[in-house]
């Protein structure tokens, strides 16, 4: 059971980095090697706003309740979705638009995995490389039922429900806008969708925006959960792909669900394996849904 | 003066085992236009499979087969295209993205499997005990080390010819066909999953080759050889070089692999200690800007592929641009 809770906790983190991956998948057509590596810009991007605001309004540097969370953190969270859904548009301007134009989509795949390197060892020269986290208090766990036992930390609580929220507004946001329809209308065909007017480079760029601002979440759900190390986007790439496989690629619900199957199935994995095979789980899944379903549980067949 | 000529010896002998694998990865991705995300998966097939099955016998783990030699770097290079050919079943029908992270994958999963499993090849200790061929003829010393470069170098020679021969065979014909056009290809009766399963199974066959002779200059293979960075500068190499140019992707070998040694050298002697440990990450960054670089400014690579139209009878080169 404790496995079950602490699988649901990572993937709540994880689903949030696969929705973005899905999007950007979809539309551009290339695997994205890089984008585990916006979930570390995202982290360090909220540690520093984190240290900033807490120096700015002491006010802020209070713990809200049982959590080890702070007004300030909260701030930065949204701060660090801004940026890193920045980021994610220059990174694309600077870079992968420029190959796009110029040729084919394993390039932009090259391209991704360099630019993967660039950034992780750039945040490793910032930041060096030892591990950093946004409180230094311990935090407690919560005993949920003694038989079994059962522990879970208000602050994994607070990333479930936060995880789940932002899905719920990006729900809304693809089901009930145009920009919504705009953006289905740019994966089905290009286009087709230009002619009726959408705006090509404005969908990409929301595209990034989107993809930018939650795996900026995920990278700082990741942090509370864990810790921030520059080396974290290495480790999270896989199990993030893994969910979007699973889930079908370019599906936005199956990302999700893909998201919380690799958590369980990576904690749960504990039980049958040691320990050390759990990076390898993620590549288990991946061969067992080519082999079953190889569009992924939402996904459709395209070529 | 010896030392420094001994020390050109390992380099050249390490660059053209590195050069053998370069290779390999062009078959697939330069002639085929296959994305192998796990170069080091198949390189390190090979090493731990030559290792373990001519090695002597290891306390502890699978080993200690002590075939000769050249049966041993056959069961590796057989072990990489058995894995490659697993993988590629599973993922050639598929779009292209699904190869490519399928492969991440396996090359993920086999660094992980080599770090934990102690009983299949020492875990994190690595495969020891392997007598390298003909060591008791030759000695360990300076002999030794050039007769292993020159074998190196024939091989990196045959495989170069064999190469050279296959893509200018109808089957080499074939690959640039599907790579251009699959539907076109399709619609003349060939088979592109089946082509494609055959070119990523032999470009990871001569990966697992290049492996193989890497673990026998060492007589040593560990999961700290088989971490994604190798496959990273395998890619450096090739792209620098110009994917499709198999003299290209040898001299990309030799280029990127000058480049790591000298900045690895320059940054040990000059960087502030207090700053060594992360001359590391220096050394990434710039291999990733060597790559992206590439893609941005020259995507062609240093030598360009060069296309022969076989039908007008002249056959007039033009230079390519993807």
């Amino acid at each position: 059971m404790q496995n079950l809770i602490d699988g649901i906790l990572t993937g709540s983190y994880i689903s949030l980095g696969a929705i973005g991956l899905t999007l950007v998948m979809h539309i551009l057509r290339f695997a994205n090697f890089s984008h585990a590596e916006l979930l570390s810009i995202g982290a360090y991007a909220a540690l520093v706003c984190d240290a900033l605001v807490s120096a700015l309004t002491p006010a802020f540097a209070a713990k809200l309740g049982p959590l080890s969370l702070t007004w300030s953190l909260m701030a930065a969270i949204v701060v660090s979705m801004i940026f890193t859904g920045l980021s994610a548009v220059v990174l694309d301007r600077l870079v992968f638009k420029r190959v796009r134009e110029k040729g084919a989509e394993l390039s932009m795949v090259f391209a991704s995995f360099g630019m993967a390197l660039v950034i992780r060892n750039v945040i490793g020269l910032i930041f060096g490389l030892s591990p950093e986290l946004y409180s230094k208090d311990i935090a407690f766990a919560v005993v949920l039922s003694r038989d079994p036992l059962l522990l879970v930390k208000p602050d994994q609580v607070f990333v479930l429900l936060a995880a789940l929220l932002l899905m719920l507004i990006l729900h809304l946001i693809l089901s009930r806008t145009t920009f919504g329809f705009s953006l289905r209308a740019v994966a089905e065909n290009p286009a087709l969708a230009q002619v009726n007017g959408v705006n090509l480079n404005r969908t990409i760029m929301a595209v990034w925006l989107i993809g930018g601002a939650l795996a900026a979440a995920a990278g700082v759900f990741y942090g509370l959960s864990h810790q921030i190390i520059p080396v974290m986007g290495r480790d999270l790439v896989l199990p993030i792909f893994a969910a979007t496989i699973v889930g079908g690629i370019g599906s936005v619900y199956g990302a999700v669900l893909g998201g919380f199957i690799v958590g369980i199935a990576a904690n749960m994995s504990v039980l049958v394996l040691p320990a050390g095979y759990t990076p390898s789980i993620p590549f288990l899944l991946i061969l067992a849904v080519l082999i079953i379903r190889p569009h992924g549980l939402f996904g459709e067949a395209r070529a | 003066m010896i030392g420094v000529i001994s020390y050109l010896v390992f380099f050249a002998t390490t660059a053209s085992i590195l050069a053998i694998a370069v290779l390999g990865l062009n078959l697939q991705w330069g002639n085929t236009g296959l994305f192998n995300g796990g170069v080091v998966a198949f390189f390190g097939a090979g090493a731990y499979g030559t290792l373990i099955l001519g090695g002597t016998p290891q306390a502890g783990h699978l080993g200690g087969f002590e075939l000769i030699y050249p049966l041993a770097l056959l069961g590796g290079m057989v072990l990489a295209g058995a894995m490659a050919w697993i993988v590629g079943l599973l993922t050639l029908r598929l779009r292209h993205d699904y190869l490519a992270i399928a492969t991440f994958g396996v090359a993920v999963a086999f660094e992980n499997l080599m770090r934990n499993a102690e009983w299949l090849a020492g875990g994190a200790k690595g495969v020891r005990g392997f007598e390298r061929p003909l060591r008791d003829a030759l000695g360990d010393g300076f002999t030794y080390n050039l007769v292993f470069f020159a074998g190196v170098l024939c091989v990196l020679i045959c495989v170069y010819f064999f190469l050279e021969r296959l893509v200018a065979s109808p089957f080499g014909r074939l690959l640039r066909a599907i790579r251009e056009d699959e539907e076109a290809a399709q619609s003349l009766g060939k088979s592109p999953a089946r082509v494609r399963l055959t070119a990523f199974v032999t470009g990871s066959v001569i990966l697992g080759l290049a492996g193989g002779l890497y673990g026998t200059f060492y007589a040593f293979v560990s999961p700290q050889d088989v971490l994604p960075t190798l496959t990273f500068q395998i890619w450096a190499m090739l792209i620098v070089g110009g994917a499709g140019n198999n003299r290209g992707a040898i001299l990309g070998a030799f280029l990127i692999w000058g480049a790591w040694t000298a900045s690895g050298w320059a940054l040990s002697r000059f960087a502030p200690v207090e700053a060594q440990l992360y001359t590391g990450s220096v050394q990434f960054v710039l291999i990733g800007a060597v790559i992206v670089g590439m893609l941005l400014w020259r995507p062609q690579g240093l030598f360009p592929e060069r296309l022969v139209v076989s039908q007008t009878g002249i056959t007039p080169q033009k230079e390519q641009g993807a």
